[in-house]
């Protein structure tokens, strides 16, 4: 009869899905030998929509077809989506061949395994270690290993000022100090305007300044055993600096606090601010009509006095990376696609439309680079920036240290002050969540 | 029945505060897609400073709004097609039949709406994954697995809320025509169906609905040939821009197709033909 | 007067099925149900239990991003992620437990508005008269539009300096400053809000579907008797509504209190503490960082607060109905 027919059904019907499922170990079956070689090639999006994105890199992919006689296809992803497919990518063993990452996943996704390490033999195929620019490389994954991936482009962050208004001001020049930093915006803020544009409430942005303003001040984030070090009085007294600028020097608007769609960039562009710590931001002032002479570029101000153990580090090492899954069934092909993308031509040429800079040091003075911003950040890359770190638990840093400014933002922004203490509980907070 | 100048005043008050409540966000979308990037960017103002529709003819390109459209379109029909006859047959099954099991499938399938998505994302992609492996179907990065998620997670409410919709259809009708010699199907589709025209209506709008506007497996499911507009939509959010006069122009011009459906089905919510016919 | 039964599809039945005049038919019945559960069964295993089961068994897992490629690496820990996460000593787990209040706040203040606002449109609606048609296309125009541009349009209007929110609070004189609407305290109202404007027109559209059921007979009896509108509403629609609202108060709970999107796109990925939504907290605190295991066991806690929740919900209404 029909008892228990439908509790039959899903038994079976369960199990048979479970073992289906439970199939995940990756096997990869092996390529026959003879057929046409194709790469499949997920691109992040570096330019002003996806569409320009494709336009940009498909000139290339020809050119490589035609060199090697490999067809790459290319699909831009979005950022707000590319980390999700990675993940799916790594955990079913199925996915792209070769895709670009944001540098700062290095260590995560080198935890994962799923991409081919860059070991010596591996690397001397693409052109060999000695051609990358040495502290692109290290943000490539973590110390003491191969890296999981190689830089293609580079970026770093500098300081954006408005020359009108400096002008306008009576200041000659930008400043070099974090103390004339906020004379000078004290200067510039009255009237509507305001001196600093900071992205508050953006998580990223958050970490990426925390970094640098830790250094400064001697602090670390993570102890050499890994473990999370936050809540040290150097990281407080960071973190409480950047905060200041809102809350105490009030040379950053208080909506400040809620931005996170880049709406500092446009502040700056619109002339509501006067100043802007970001990343190669040229490329999207353009789009936004502020052109390049209206500003000027400088190095990220230092602490006029640094304390004892302060570095000398005024931006993270910025930039993409580029990796190879495992699950690949065209190695070859896939690292002669990167020998390709890192080459000296291809750099320059990829590097020039996105406003990036080269990630090997072979074409650092080319032409393409010598404009006043390109300029400034080549120096920045090259001597005072440095890699965030390169543990796995970065991206909980990024998460808690981030959400934990988010928050003093806020605070800061209905008014309330802003002590070392209430610094310090975030940071207690923040770091008595990182999971180990 | 008369109704009174109390009722009256209460009714357009209510239909006042709603519609203010309905069309505000409404009113910036459709200016906000007529202004300038720039003016987007800055201070909000009641009109354009210099209406444009560039954005609408930008938004073509800028992301492949076109393809995103017609493979939601797809999609969501196809998707809603097949959940409701599924659920109808379910339904049917439930409201009309007394057999073992029918406790134990009523609580799976609700309790299948408690799960959060996050959670069995990674599974089911991890199923589709290796389905097609060993049997060469395509269901990751493709519009069938799409359409074969979709239709089921409508299923649960679509279950339910037709049940509860035949519940309320008299058995009196039934017996009716299966004096006259009706066997179960023909009970099913010339005596119930016809009376549930609203509600059948209502589930196929939400089952479209649910297909059409679905974020979080689209964004992980989905290639660039397959992504459907709810994802789709992101890609305006650049590295170097958020194109936000653009996102309103597109969701404006996606929803019409949508909106007009709705329209179109009005006349489909009318008294049930049970009314009138219940001794 | 048959038609104001409720459902009792979880009731033991109280009598036998209706006996059929031949044989045959009675084996071939017997199994129609069946039958017809067949495609539903099938596709509800594949895409929902199967899948759920296996996300169950990623919580007794430690499954980081060193494991996810290889899950069979990955170390059995039973309820350790479990313990982890909801230890209400750690600030972990406190922060856990105010994601469930504020969530749980949020959702009662969601689902009642919408109903509210969802049963008085229908209502009021239910009245043919010229544009009618038009207004109840406009009212559902919320519910047709992608949810990407509809909450990001809410995100503008909540800016603090360029929002039109604000514009309208000072020019009309309710304030005379610009409050922050995305961070800060307000950042519940801001969240509330969009929910609202989001769910309602859903609401409107079941409850518009199960007003047509109603006979107006009914309506005509009670009016002859002398009752008026409240009357009417209480003692004839309502009850009428019965099962309708069962289904679409439960859906719309559960709905809400998993809603990520909202939040996710209303705060751009993170909320301020005041709308910490708990859909979003476990994203943040554990797929975001690669800690798939803990965010399963916090992803399972979830679902069985929401079960009981049900079970509760079930067995009040289920109660009333035989009362009635």
């Amino acid at each position: 009869m029909a008892i228990g027919l439908p509790k039959r059904l899903l038994t079976t019907a369960a199990t048979a899905l479970l073992l289906a499922a439970g199939l995940a170990a990756c096997g990869d079956s092996a390529e026959p030998a003879g057929a046409p070689k194709t790469l499949t090639y997920w691109a992040s999006n570096q330019g002003s929509s996806l569409d320009a994105d494709k336009q940009i890199l498909q000139p290339e992919l020809d050119k490589f077809e035609r060199q090697t006689g490999i067809k790459v296809t290319v699909e831009v992803v979005p950022w707000s989506d590319l980390l999700n497919r990675l993940l799916a990518a790594a955990t079913s063993g199925q996915g792209p061949d070769v895709v670009n990452i944001g540098n700062t996943w290095s260590a995560s996704l080198q935890a994962t395994g799923a991409f081919i390490p860059f070991d010596d033999a591996t690397i001397a195929a693409v052109g060999g270690k000695d051609r990358f620019v040495p502290a692109a490389l290290a943000a490539a994954g973590a110390a003491g290993k191969p890296p999981t991936a190689v830089p293609i482009y580079s970026l770093a962050y500098a300081l954006y000022y408005n020359k009108k208004m400096f002008a306008d001001a009576g200041i000659t020049a930008p400043p070099a100090t974090w103390e004339d930093l906020v004379t000078a915006g004290r200067k510039l803020t009255g009237g509507g305007k305001w001196g600093l544009a900071v992205e508050g409430a953006n998580i990223s942005e958050n970490a990426h300044h925390a970094f640098t303003f830790g250094q400064q001040y001697g602090g670390e984030w993570f102890d050499a055993a890994g473990k999370a070090t936050f809540d040290t009085p150097q990281n407080v007294a960071a973190i409480k600096r950047y905060i200041d600028f809102m809350a105490v020097d009030k040379i950053a608007n208080p909506s400040n606090a809620e931005y996170a769609q880049n709406q500092s960039v446009s502040d700056f562009a619109n002339g509501k601010a006067a100043m802007l710590l970001w990343q190669a931001a040229g490329s999207a002032l353009k789009a936004q009509n502020m052109s390049p002479d209206a500003y000027g570029v400088a190095p990220v101000p230092f602490l006029a006095s640094p304390p004892s153990g302060g570095k000398r580090v005024n931006s993270m090492v910025a930039g993409i990376n580029m990796a190879v899954f495992k699950h690949t069934k065209n190695r070859d092909a896939a690292l002669q696609f990167v020998k390709f993308m890192t080459s000296d031509e291809e750099q320059v040429i990829l590097n020039r439309t996105y406003g990036s800079l080269p990630s090997v040091k072979t074409v650092a003075g080319d032409a393409a680079f010598a404009a006043p911003e390109q300029k400034a950040l080549a120096e920045v890359l090259g001597s005072t920036a440095a890699p965030l770190p390169q543990v796995p638990a970065e991206s909980q840093f990024e998460t808690l240290v981030g959400t934990a400014m988010k928050e003093l933002f806020a605070d800061a922004a209905s008014g309330k002050q802003i002590t070392e203490e209430m610094v310090k509980a975030k940071l207690t907070n923040a770091q008595q969540q990182v999971r180990s | 029945m008369r109704e009174t100048a109390a009722e009256r005043y209460v009714r357009w008050v209510v239909l006042a505060l709603l519609t203010v409540f309905t069309v505000t966000p409404l009113y910036v979308m459709l200016t906000s897609a007529a202004k300038p990037l720039r003016d987007v960017q800055g201070d909000f103002t009641w009109l354009p400073s210099r209406p444009t529709l560039q954005a609408f003819v930008d938004m073509w390109r800028t992301v492949p709004l076109g393809r995103y459209l017609a493979n939601s379109l797809v999609v969501s029909s196809v998707a809603a097609v097949f959940s409701v006859t599924v659920a109808i047959f379910a339904a049917f099954a439930l409201s009309r039949y007394r057999f073992r099991g029918r406790g134990t499938f009523s609580v799976t399938v609700l309790s299948t709406q408690m799960f959060p998505g996050i959670l069995f994302l990674l599974p089911l992609f991890l199923i589709y994954v290796n389905l097609g492996n060993a049997t060469g179907i395509e269901l990751y990065a493709s519009r069938t697995g799409l359409i074969i998620t979709y239709l089921t997670f409508s299923l649960p409410f679509s279950i339910w809320m037709l049940t509860g919709y035949f519940d309320s259809i008299p058995r009196g009708l039934d017996e009716a025509a299966q004096v006259d010699g009706a066997g179960p199907m023909r009970v099913l589709f010339q005596v119930i169906l016809p009376a549930s025209v609203p509600g059948i209506v209502a589930v196929t709008v939400y089952a479209f609905m649910t297909a059409w506007g679905e974020v979080l497996f689209a964004s992980v499911m989905t290639d660039e040939s397959s992504r459907t507009l709810a994802v789709g939509l992101k890609g305006y959010a650049t590295q170097y821009n958020v194109y936000w006069n653009q996102v309103m122009a597109a969701s404006l011009v996606v929803s019409v197709p949508v909106v007009a459906g709705f329209l179109f089905l009005q006349r489909y919510f009318v008294a049930g033909l049970t009314a009138g016919a219940v001794k | 007067m048959t038609a104001t039964t409720a459902p009792d599809r979880l009731r033991r039945p109280a009598t036998p099925p209706r006996a059929p005049a031949r044989p045959a038919r009675r084996t071939r019945r017997s199994l129609l149900p069946y039958l017809l559960l067949v495609p539903a069964v099938v596709l509800e295993l594949g895409v929902h239990v199967v899948p759920m089961v296996v996300g169950v068994w990623m919580s007794l897992l430690e499954l980081t991003q060193f494991h996810i490629r290889d899950w069979s690496t990955a170390p059995f820990v039973g309820l350790d992620n479990y313990r982890a996460t909801l230890d209400v000593d750690t600030a972990a787990g406190q922060e856990l437990l105010h994601s469930f209040w504020v969530t749980a706040a949020y959702t009662v203040a969601s689902v009642g508005l919408s109903w509210l606002l969802g049963i008085a449109a229908a209502v009021v609606l239910q009245r043919p008269f010229r544009g009618r048609a038009f207004l109840r296309t406009l009212f559902l125009t919320p519910y047709a539009l992608p949810i990407y541009a509809a909450v990001v349009t809410w995100s503008f209007m909540f800016q603090r300096d360029t929002g039109l929110v604000n514009q309208v609070l000072l020019d009309t004189g309710i304030t005379d400053h610009r409050p922050f609407w995305l961070i800060g305290g307000n950042s519940f109202v801001a969240v509330l809000v969009v929910s609202v404007w989001r769910s309602w027109p859903f609401a409107f559209l079941c409850l518009m579907a199960g007003l047509q059921n109603v006979p107006d007979d009914m309506y005509e009896a009670a009016y002859i008797d002398g009752a008026g509108f409240w009357r009417r509403f209480q003692y004839v629609t309502l009850p009428m509504l019965r099962p309708v609202n069962q289904v679409l108060l439960l859906v719309l709970f559960l709905w809400t209190f998993n809603d990520f999107n909202t939040p996710y796109l209303l705060f751009g990925g993170s909320a301020p503490p005041a709308a910490d939504l708990v859909s979003i907290h476990i994203y943040q605190s554990s797929f975001i960082i690669w800690d798939f295991g803990a965010g399963s066991a916090m992803s399972v806690t979830l679902l069985l607060f929401l079960l009981v929740v049900t079970a509760g919900y079930l067995f009040l209404t289920r109660r009333r109905r035989s009362d009635a």
